[in-house]
C-alpha cells in the first residue's frame, strides 16, 4: 500500500475516485465560508480510504462535491474525478447518468434514506430501470439477488415489504444494496454506522468489507469514529478545518500520527483500558469507606409507556442505587430502556411498579407539590445540545431558570450565580447575554451542565450527554463533568451507549438489554471481566482505534457470533 | 455550528479550542432571535412598502374625518346630504393643465358625491376606519383564542385535545359566512359600535390558527428544553407561556396578518350582503352594495371603496409574506445571485 500521493495525470486512470486541489466555497449571507481548502486524495478500486474529521472539517462537503449534489450557493474549483471523468462543473444530465453506475452513496441515517411509502422492491428496481440495466421481472430478480448479497433473510418475500417493517440495521443493509445495485466503481459511505448500535455496526462493517472484496469497489469512508477507521480502512486522510492535515496508511496514521491534530484526536478517543482501574477502585473504596449515603435507590422498578391503551413495558424489575459522590453508568443499546429510567427519575414518566426513592422519599407516592420540592435537588443534562436550550432565552436566563422556577434569590444574586457557573464550565462571562444559536454544540452542552448545577443538586442525571458531540469536544466535556463531580460531590446517573465513556466516568454500571438489567456491579468487574454473554458482545463489538488490536478483536467478535 | 472562516485562529489543533477562541474573539453585539427576524423583515422591500402604505391609509382614514369625539381636518361630514355638484363627479385630479387636465387639485369632493349629495371621500374614509378596526380587533381576538386553544390542546393532548379539536372541527364545518351573518346581525342590531361585530367575527375565525399552533406545539413539546423545564419543576403555565408559545410566535404573527386581511374581506362581504355594518354608519362593503346599481352611470361610487379594500388587503398580505420570510428564511423562493465563474451553472443549452 503506497502513500495516497497527489494524483498525477497519467496515473489517474487507475483510480476509482480522485480529488485534485479541490476547493469548495459557500456563499452565505455573512462572510464566505471556505469549506474545503485544496484537497488531493485518491481511492483505488477495492481499497477503503477513510476520510476522518470532526464537524466543520469539510469531509461531508468533499463527498457531496464528488456526487455533484452541492447546493447552488457552493462554488467548486479543482478536480474531482470519478474514473476518468471530472465531475466538477459537469452537466447535470451527465452527472445523473453517472450516479449509481459509477458512484453511489450510503447515507448516515437509514431511517430517512428510504422512502417510507414505497416497497423495498420499488426502491431497489428504480435505479436498475433508470439506468437501463434490467426491467420488470428481471429487475426484481436482480433486486432479490442484491438482498441475498447483503444478508436479508427470505428476500423473495421480504422485498414486498415497506421500510418500517425492517430493523435499523436491515434498513442500512438495504441502503447498501441500493448503492451496489448498478456496480459502481466507488461507494461513498457517509458515516454509514453512526446511527446504529455497536453490535449492528460491527455487522454492517463486516458486510461492507466483504462486498468491496467481492465487487472490487473503492470505498470512500467518511467517519469521525477512529475505531471504525481501524476496522475498515487501508488508507486514512485526516481533515481539519477544511485542510487535509495528514494522509497515509492506516498503521502509519493511527499508530504513529505525525500531525498534532491527529495526535490529539486519537488521544481524545475514550478507551476501555486497565490503566485507570486502580484509580477507579481507589475512588470507589474511598466512598465505600465513608459509608454510603444513598441519594437514589430503585427497587424492582417497572416503567411502562401507554401506547393508545396498550401498555408497553419498557423497563422491568431493575434495581440499583447511587450514593453521594458516586457515578452509576447505565449502558445498553437503543430500546434497552436506559433513557426511560432517566426519564422516570426526572419525573417525566410515571412509575408503574416498584419504588424509586430519592433521599428516602418514594417518588411515585409524592403529591405534585412534594415532587416539585424533590426535583429541586435533581439536575439534568440531555443528549442534544441543539434542542435542550430554549432558543429565545439568553444564556444567563437559561442558567438561572431553575432559580426563577423555585423563586430563589434576587436578580443580582442570580446573575452572580450564573457568572460563577460559567466560570465553573470555563466559558467567558460575557456569554451571559448571548443566545444559544451563537454557541457551538460543545459550548451549549457546557451551558446545559451549568444549568443542571444551578441549584447545587444532590443528583445529576446525564442522558447521553456527549453522544452528539465531536470526539475532542466530548473529551473536554467529560473531563469537566469529572472535575465538577469531584468538586461538588453530587451523585450522578450517567446514561450512555458508549462503554468506554462509562468506564472512564462511572464507579458502578448497569448493563441493560430489552428493559432488563442483565449485569450490574462495579465498573471494574463488569467491563473488565464480563460474565453475561450480552456484555461480552457489547464489549467485543466496539471497535478500537488500533488496526492490529482491532483485527484481533474482529476475530473474537466473529467467534462470539458463530458460537451463538 | 462552527465552520471555517477567516477569523479562525490558525495554530490551534482542537475543535474545542478553536470554538472557544472564536467565542472569545467575537466582539459583535449578540442578537436575539427577534432582532434577527426584525432585521430580515426590514430588508424585505414589498413588506416595507406595504407597511408604509398601510400606515398612510390608516393615518388618512383616522385624521381626515376624525374619530369619535375628535374632529378631523376634512370639512364635510359623511352624514350630511348636500346639493349634487357636477353630477357628483370626483373633483380629485392629478393630470396637469398643460396635458389638458385641470391640474393637481383636491377640490370640494375629491371622491365625488353620492346620489343625495353626501361627500364620498368622507364616506369612504369612514368605511376604511371601520374596516381597519374590524381587521385589528378580529386579528387580536382570533389570534388570542386560536393561540391559547391550540397551545392547550397540543400541550395536554389526550381528552383535552379531543374535545378542543372537535369544537374546532364544528366551527370549521359550519359555513363561516352563514355563521358570521347570523351572529353579526344579532351583534350589529341596535348598537352603533362595530366592535361587537368584530368580536363576533373573531369568535368564529380562530380555527385555522388553533390547528396550526396545536401542530407546532405538538412537535415543540418533544424538544429537550421543554423536558428540561418540566424536570426542574416548572408549572404547566410557565412551560406553555414561557417556553412553548414564544417559539410559535412566527406562526402566530404570520397567521394574524392573514387573519386581518381575511377579516376585512369577510366584513366587506357581510356588509355587501346586508348583514354587517348598518346605516347610517358605512363600511367599504356596504358602500359597494349600496351603489352597485350605479356602477355604469357613476363608476367612482364603486371604484373608490373597491380599490381601498384591495389596497388594504394586499398590503396586509404582503406584510404577512414579509413576516413569514423573516421568520423562516428557508421558505423564500428567492435564491442568492450565483457568482459567475468556474462554477457558473451549466445550463440546458449546453446539452449536446
Amino acid at each position: 500500500m503506497s502513500h495516497a500521493a497527489p494524483v498525477s495525470e497519467n496515473s489517474a486512470g487507475e483510480y476509482a475516485l480522485s480529488f485534485k486541489d479541490l476547493q469548495v466555497t459557500f456563499e452565505t449571507s455573512g462572510p464566505e465560508v471556505h469549506a474545503v481548502k485544496g484537497l488531493s486524495l485518491s481511492v483505488r478500486p477495492g481499497e477503503v480510504v477513510a476520510l476522518v474529521g470532526e464537524s466543520g472539517s469539510g469531509k461531508s462537503v468533499t463527498s457531496t462535491a464528488a456526487m455533484g449534489l452541492l447546493p447552488s450557493n457552493a462554488s467548486v474549483t479543482g478536480e474531482a474525478k470519478v474514473g476518468n471523468v471530472n465531475v466538477v462543473g459537469l452537466d447535470q444530465g451527465k452527472m445523473r447518468k453517472m450516479r449509481a453506475t459509477d458512484i453511489a452513496m450510503v447515507f448516515q441515517e437509514p431511517m430517512t434514506a428510504l422512502n417510507p411509502v414505497l416497497t423495498i422492491e420499488r426502491q431497489l428496481t428504480e435505479a436498475l430501470e433508470l439506468h437501463g440495466i434490467a426491467y420488470g421481472r428481471a429487475a426484481t430478480e436482480r433486486a432479490v439477488e442484491l438482498l441475498t448479497l447483503v444478508g436479508i433473510p427470505d428476500p423473495a418475500k421480504r422485498i414486498k415489504q415497506y421500510p418500517h417493517q425492517f430493523s435499523g440495521g436491515q434498513r442500512q443493509r438495504i441502503v447498501i444494496a441500493m448503492a451496489i445495485s448498478c456496480d459502481p466503481k466507488v461507494i461513498i459511505a457517509d458515516e454509514p454506522t453512526t446511527a446504529l448500535d455497536v453490535t449492528v455496526q460491527a455487522e454492517i462493517l463486516d458486510l461492507l468489507r466483504e462486498l468491496k472484496d467481492r465487487l472490487n469497489t473503492g470505498i470512500l469512508l467518511i467517519t469521525h469514529n477512529m475505531g471504525v477507521v481501524a476496522d475498515m480502512a487501508d488508507q486514512v486522510a485526516v481533515m481539519f478545518q477544511g485542510n487535509l492535515v495528514e494522509t497515509g496508511s492506516v498503521d502509519q496514521v493511527l499508530l504513529h500520527p505525525q500531525h498534532e491534530y491527529t495526535q490529539r484526536l486519537l488521544a481524545a478517543v475514550p478507551k476501555l483500558s486497565s490503566a485507570h482501574v486502580d484509580e477507579i477502585a481507589r475512588h470507589a473504596e474511598e466512598n465505600a469507606a465513608k459509608g454510603r449515603e444513598l441519594v437514589l435507590e430503585a427497587k424492582d422498578l417497572v416503567l411502562e409507556y401507554d401506547m393508545r391503551g396498550t401498555k408497553f413495558r419498557a423497563v422491568e424489575g431493575v434495581s440499583f442505587d447511587v450514593a453521594k459522590g458516586e457515578v452509576i453508568g447505565i449502558v445498553g443499546e437503543s430500546g434497552s430502556g436506559k433513557s426511560t429510567i432517566a426519564k422516570a427519575v426526572i419525573g417525566l414518566l410515571p412509575v408503574a411498579g416498584g419504588s424509586l426513592e430519592i433521599n428516602g422519599q418514594n417518588l411515585p407516592k409524592l403529591s405534585p407539590r412534594e415532587a416539585r420540592a424533590v426535583r429541586r435537588k435533581i439536575g439534568v443534562i440531555f443528549q442534544d445540545p441543539a434542542a435542550s436550550l430554549n432558543p429565545r432565552f439568553p444564556i444567563g436566563e437559561c442558567i438561572t431558570e431553575p432559580m426563577v422556577v423555585h423563586k430563589e434569590g434576587t436578580k443580582a444574586s442570580r446573575i452572580k450565580r450564573a457568572e460563577e457557573l460559567l466560570d465553573a464550565v470555563k466559558l467567558p462571562r460575557n456569554v451571559i447575554n448571548r443566545y444559544p444559536h451563537e454557541l457551538s454544540g460543545g459550548q451549549r452542552q457546557r451551558v446545559c451542565i451549568a444549568r443542571a448545577l444551578t441549584l447545587s443538586p444532590e443528583l445529576l442525571i446525564a442522558d447521553e450527554p456527549t453522544s452528539a458531540l465531536d470526539v475532542s469536544v466530548q473529551a473536554v466535556v467529560l473531563e469537566m463533568l469529572q472535575e465538577l463531580q469531584r468538586d461538588f460531590n453530587f451523585a450522578c446517573l450517567f446514561v450512555s451507549h458508549d462503554l468506554a465513556v462509562v468506564d472512564m466516568l462511572a464507579d458502578h454500571v448497569v448493563v441493560m438489554q430489552s428493559g432488563k438489567a442483565v449485569e450490574q456491579g462495579l465498573v471494574k468487574t463488569v467491563l473488565h471481566n464480563p460474565q453475561h454473554d450480552y456484555t461480552r458482545r457489547l464489549l467485543a463489538a466496539a471497535p478500537v482505534p488500533d488496526p492490529h488490536e482491532q483485527a484481533v478483536r474482529r476475530e473474537a467478535w466473529r467467534a462470539l457470533n458463530s458460537g451463538k | 455550528m462552527s465552520n471555517t472562516n477567516e477569523k479562525a485562529p490558525e495554530n490551534l489543533t482542537s475543535i474545542a479550542e478553536v470554538e472557544d477562541a472564536k467565542l472569545a474573539a467575537t466582539t459583535e453585539q449578540s442578537k436575539s432571535q427577534s432582532r434577527i427576524v426584525l432585521e430580515r423583515f426590514l430588508r424585505h422591500k414589498p413588506a416595507m412598502v406595504s407597511a408604509v402604505v398601510l400606515v398612510l391609509v390608516t393615518l388618512l382614514a383616522f385624521t381626515s374625518i376624525g374619530f369619535g369625539p375628535v374632529p378631523g381636518w376634512w370639512k364635510q361630514s359623511y352624514l350630511d346630504a348636500g346639493s349634487v355638484v357636477n353630477g357628483g363627479k370626483p373633483t380629485f385630479s392629478l393630470l396637469p393643465t398643460w396635458l389638458g387636465g385641470s391640474g393637481i387639485a383636491w377640490g370640494d369632493h375629491p371622491f365625488g358625491q353620492d346620489s343625495v349629495g353626501k361627500d364620498y371621500f368622507a364616506l369612504v374614509m369612514n368605511g376604511t376606519q371601520k374596516s381597519i378596526i374590524i381587521g385589528v380587533v378580529v386579528g387580536l381576538v382570533g389570534t388570542f383564542l386560536g393561540a391559547v386553544i391550540g397551545a392547550v390542546a397540543g400541550y395536554f393532548r389526550g381528552w383535552v385535545d379531543e374535545v378542543l379539536m372537535r369544537i374546532t372541527d364544528l366551527f370549521i364545518v359550519i359555513p363561516l359566512l352563514v355563521l358570521a351573518a347570523v351572529l353579526g346581525q344579532i351583534a350589529g342590531r341596535g348598537s352603533t359600535s362595530i366592535i361587537a361585530l368584530a368580536v363576533v367575527l373573531g369568535l368564529v375565525t380562530w380555527t385555522g390558527l388553533a390547528r396550526l399552533v396545536r401542530g407546532e406545539i405538538l412537535s415543540l413539546r418533544e424538544r429537550e428544553y421543554v423536558s428540561a423545564a418540566q424536570a426542574m419543576g416548572s408549572r404547566t403555565s410557565r412551560v406553555i407561556f414561557k417556553h412553548l408559545l414564544p417559539n410559535t410566535i412566527g406562526v402566530i404573527v404570520v397567521n394574524a396578518t392573514f387573519a386581518i386581511a381575511g377579516a376585512i374581506l369577510l366584513e366587506s362581504s357581510l356588509s355587501f350582503l346586508g348583514f354587517g355594518v348598518q346605516q347610517p354608519e358605512s363600511s367599504l362593503g356596504l358602500l359597494i352594495s349600496q351603489y352597485q346599481n350605479a356602477f355604469l352611470t357613476r363608476p367612482w361610487l364603486f371604484w373608490w371603496p373597491g380599490m381601498t379594500i384591495v389596497v388594504i388587503a394586499l398590503a396586509v398580505n404582503f406584510l404577512g409574506d414579509g413576516l413569514r420570510d423573516a421568520f423562516d428564511p428557508r421558505q423564500t423562493g428567492k435564491r442568492r445571485r450565483r457568482r459567475a465563474g468556474l462554477f457558473a451553472m451549466p445550463t440546458r443549452k449546453e446539452k449536446p
